[in-house]
């Protein structure tokens, strides 16, 4: 966190210089890829790589035992984007140089992770005591789930889920909640509860994630955060969402000083820098 | 009444008893008793008081490390272990569940990349009645009854 407030403040540090990054997307991801990038050119870094498995050698059938261990002989890094959970692991298990988890499938997706953590702290002053309302898809949302896992580790946290029940926080992360004693609340309703929110962290319900259409037809015009849902909301409030939205998020909210949207992903260059900068030891 | 065994005696090596029935084969597939190229000899459906029925294998010469025959508790948590020296029971353990499962199990996430490459599974074992096994890679947690051997 120190160090992304250090590279907020002095953006254009060419630690990478010399320096070989190579960033490989086995499967599109166009923000969390430019993020990176972005990042990496700001350390004055090289990058290669690809933003698309069917433009490698995946295409061709090759593991991803073979494309680490030839990648990793190329370059000083690997941020890996991959659809299959565990991947990451494994590929830094392989490679001769760090690897970077851009995400794996379903599993985790850490440096968003760290960029919602670094907005939290940016807002609110601390990572403890913070009333963390999630909203929308809490089943298959990895974002949050992570985000839930990382804030467990500070003072006092509070988590009110709001979802539909077909998409509910799953079990086994409130069953963890429960067994650290930490509070929680669930919700299937968007009211004015959110007035004792101190970020309201929106994703997006996909509408293939429902078996039965008709019952996604029910609720997706329900989990919307409008402008005037926020009058009575706490003035430290801030609204995070990983992006990209679809209408979770009225267009209303973008000019209310509570929308953070999108500095956040502008913080997610800062964490990114720090994190390649402290796996390569360069601060 | 003279007594009979149903499964021939050993002059030295290990008996593994109480293997429930359904999970005889298992047990000799987890510890590789195919490759074994000492005398096996194994029992199943034999009455047992506390089981009901049970299964029991016989391996002569052949003994084994805590860690090698504790696997065997993921499918036969109650088999009991006898050293045979010169026809005798020498000692007798109890199987206990490892901490940390390698090999043996598939991931049961298809979507885990355990099972798209040439991987040896990792799984720790968060409990053992009822089993359940957080995989190294994937973090998913595979149950008892999702359990299927690679």
């Amino acid at each position: 966190m120190r160090l992304a407030e250090d590279f907020e403040a002095n953006p254009n540090q060419k630690l990478l210089q010399g320096k070989v990054i190579a960033t490989l997307f086995f499967e599109p991801s166009t923000r969390t890829r430019l993020s990176f990038e972005t990042a990496i050119n700001r350390l004055g870094g090289k990058i290669i790589g690809f933003s698309d498995s069917s433009s490698s050698s995946v295409s061709k059938g090759e593991t991803l035992h073979d494309t680490i261990r030839m990648v990793s002989n190329y370059a000083d890094m690997i941020i890996m984007r991959h659809p299959m959970e565990g991947s990451a692991r494994y590929a830094s298990e392989v490679s001769s140089v760090p690897v970077i988890n851009a995400g794996d499938g379903a599993n985790q997706h850490p440096s968003q992770t760290l960029l919602d953590m670094y907005s939290v702290i940016k807002t609110q002053g601390s990572l403890d005591n913070i009333n963390l309302f999630l909203v929308g898809d809490l089943k298959y949302g990895r974002t949050v789930h992570s985000l839930l896992m990382a804030m467990l580790q500070f003072e006092n946290p509070i988590f009110n889920f709001i979802a539909p029940p077909e998409l509910a926080m799953p079990n086994e992360y409130k069953i963890h909640l429960a067994s650290k004693g930490i509070r929680y609340f669930e919700h299937t309703e968007f009211t004015d509860i959110i007035n004792a929110a101190d970020i309201i962290y929106m994703t997006r319900v996909q509408k293939e994630r429902f078996i039965d259409p008709v019952e996604y037809e029910k609720v997706k015009n329900i989990y919307i955060l409008r402008n005037e849902m926020l009058k009575n909301t706490k003035e430290n409030m801030r609204i995070l969402h990983p992006l990209p939205r679809i209408n979770e998020i009225h267009t209303d909210v973008d000019t209310n000083p509570k929308a953070y949207y999108f500095t956040q992903a502008k913080n997610g260059v800062y964490a990114r820098m720090a994190i390649i900068a402290h796996l390569l030891n360069l601060k | 009444m003279e007594k009979h065994l149903k499964v021939s005696a050993i002059k030295d090596g290990t008996v593994i008893d109480h293997i429930p029935t359904k999970s005889l084969f298992k047990v000799i597939k987890i510890l590789r008793l195919e490759e074994c190229s000492q005398m096996v000899t194994f029992g199943n459906n034999l009455d047992s008081k506390a089981m009901g029925t049970k299964a029991i294998i016989k391996i002569a010469n052949r003994f084994f490390a805590d860690e090698e025959v504790n696997k065997i508790a993921l499918v036969a948590p109650h088999a009991k272990l006898n050293t045979i020296r010169d026809y005798k029971v020498i000692e007798k353990r109890v199987v206990e569940t490892p901490k940390e499962i390698v090999g043996i199990i598939n991931c049961f996430n298809p979507n885990c990349i355990t099972n798209a490459e040439n991987i040896t599974t990792r799984f720790e074992v968060l409990s053992d009645k009822p089993i359940a096994m957080k995989c190294f890679y994937c973090e998913k947690i595979t149950n008892e009854n999702e359990m299927a051997f690679c």
